[in-house]
């Protein structure tokens, strides 16, 4: 009886960790000791930092989608067939379309989904960039803006934390080009008490808004949305007109997270150190889906799934490894549209972002390009 | 502490980024009324802002400790 590895979702974590499981343990899984088999909802699979240069016209829907299975090693059996139940006790995936898929390790990486209808109002009042409908939306909000106040506001939670002011810098730009900025005020907000979480990236950003005239509000948590008046309302008990808003709509995990019982709001209780699921030695998590309080990003799944992919091809072949996640993220930053930072921070080591540059702009659009080898485990 | 049932806690020691007062607003967000929560943070300045933060917005605060070089907040959703 070959091992049997099953991963449930075919996203940043999910793919890079197959793949590199699969390059791993490409001897055992052709002399049929070992079958990957990969379960997700749909045959594409997308950049989704991408959604933010959509909004602006700056690139195209086909640059940031590819076939799922052309990303995959060929030793990985694809399945498009959303997962639908997960029976930790019998250690059996089932599918949308009846299918049973039994393992011996499972790695569950389903990842997070935007949730505008949790705030009321938002899903009618509000633009986002957080998927490809919402960012051409957002891209043809812009184009005929004529001016007025722009509102961004930030749900909590929300995967890629630096998107928010990635966006508000990036419209001051856009607004500058087209020469409206005395038409025009960005008006920015953020859920806790300073302009970004990470301490010296808010030290460093807000000075920017202020040069910049761009407004800020702190410790704003979206309440409600009057889309008719439009009017954005604080659960701190603040009012906003806007005439445009542009939100970080809330997160949820995926609903077979909370259908199989296995953590509230789609959350997985993950081992912040091993990966594995509190509980459940042959369950790992990657990317958005655990509950370990970091950044959710696809550079968190990425290192997570080193991580993950390397335990579980080690157990495999030699019964183990030391092998830990030290909370490593590295984040770009646009700082506008020609200049980006970045930072790079872990358990132990807080962050220092650098001073923008031109070189780090274009290594984020060069990221963008090499993302694709990411997925396939390459780089 | 013994008198009080903490139903959820999240260990936000080290956390840069969401951070311990991101993740109290989920925590407050997306638990059921009811719920007491505790958050753990290495920030001294936690202390301070997650109490702050639940009286702006009419949440319970029932305990702030200093645990050696840590903080637990605990706190109740009411509403």
């Amino acid at each position: 009886m070959p091992k049997r590895i099953v991963i449930v979702g075919g996203g940043a974590g999910g793919t890079i960790t197959g793949n590199l499981l699969a390059r791993n343990l490409h001897h055992q899984i052709e002399n049929g000791q070992v079958v990957i088999n990969m379960i997700t909802d749909k045959p594409e699979h997308v950049y989704q930092p991408g959604f933010l240069y959509i909004a602006f016209d700056k690139v195209r829907p086909e640059e940031i989608i590819r076939k799922q299975q052309d990303l995959l090693d060929p030793h990985i059996n694809l399945f498009i067939d959303p997962a639908v139940k997960i029976e930790r006790e019998k250690n059996v995936v089932i599918t949308k379309s009846g299918k049973e898929f039994p393992y011996d390790y499972l790695i569950v990486a389903t990842g997070s989904r935007i949730v505008p209808e949790a705030i009321p109002g938002l899903k009618e009042g509000a633009h986002w960039f957080y998927d490809l409908q919402g960012a051409q939306k957002l891209r043809e909000a812009l184009k005929g803006f004529e001016g007025g106040r722009v509102v961004i506001a930030v749900g909590v939670p929300h995967k890629c934390p630096v998107a928010p002011l990635e966006i508000t810098f990036m419209l001051y730009d856009y607004f500058k080009q087209k020469g409206m900025l005395d038409k025009v005020e960005i008006y920015y907000t953020y859920p806790i008490n300073r302009v970004h979480a990470l301490e010296p990236v808010a030290n460093w950003a807000a000075p920017q808004f202020e040069k910049k005239g761009i407004k800020y509000e702190v410790l704003f948590n979206m309440e409600e949305v009057d889309p008719e008046k439009k009017i954005l309302k604080s659960m701190e008990g603040t009012h906003l007109n806007y005439d445009l808003l542009i939100a970080v709509p809330p997160h949820k995990g995926a609903q077979v997270i909370e259908d199989s019982g296995m953590g509230k709001g789609g959350w997985v209780a993950t081992n912040k150190q091993t990966l594995r699921n509190e509980g459940h030695n042959n369950v790992y998590v990657v990317g958005d889906t655990t509950d370990i309080p970091i950044s959710k990003a696809g550079s968190t799944a990425h290192f997570e799934s080193d991580v993950v992919a390397e335990r579980i091809a080690s157990e495999i072949q030699e019964g183990g490894t030391m092998t830990e996640y030290d909370g490593k993220v590295v984040c770009f930053v646009e700082t506008g549209f020609d200049e980006a930072t970045y930072v790079w921070f872990n358990y132990k080591n807080p962050p220092k972002p650098t001073p923008p540059s031109k070189m780090l702009h274009w290594m984020k659009l060069g990221y963008n390009r090499m993302y694709w080898l990411s997925a396939r485990g390459v780089l | 502490m013994a008198d009080i049932k903490i139903d959820k806690t999240v260990d936000a020691r080290g956390a840069a980024c969401p951070g311990p007062l991101m993740e109290l607003i989920k925590a407050m967000k997306q638990e059921s009324i009811g719920t007491v929560v505790e958050i753990l943070s290495s920030e001294k300045g936690t202390s301070v802002d997650a109490p702050a933060w639940l009286q702006k917005v009419g949440q319970e605060l029932v305990k702030v400790e200093e645990r050696g070089d840590y903080w637990s907040i605990i706190a109740k959703k009411i509403k």
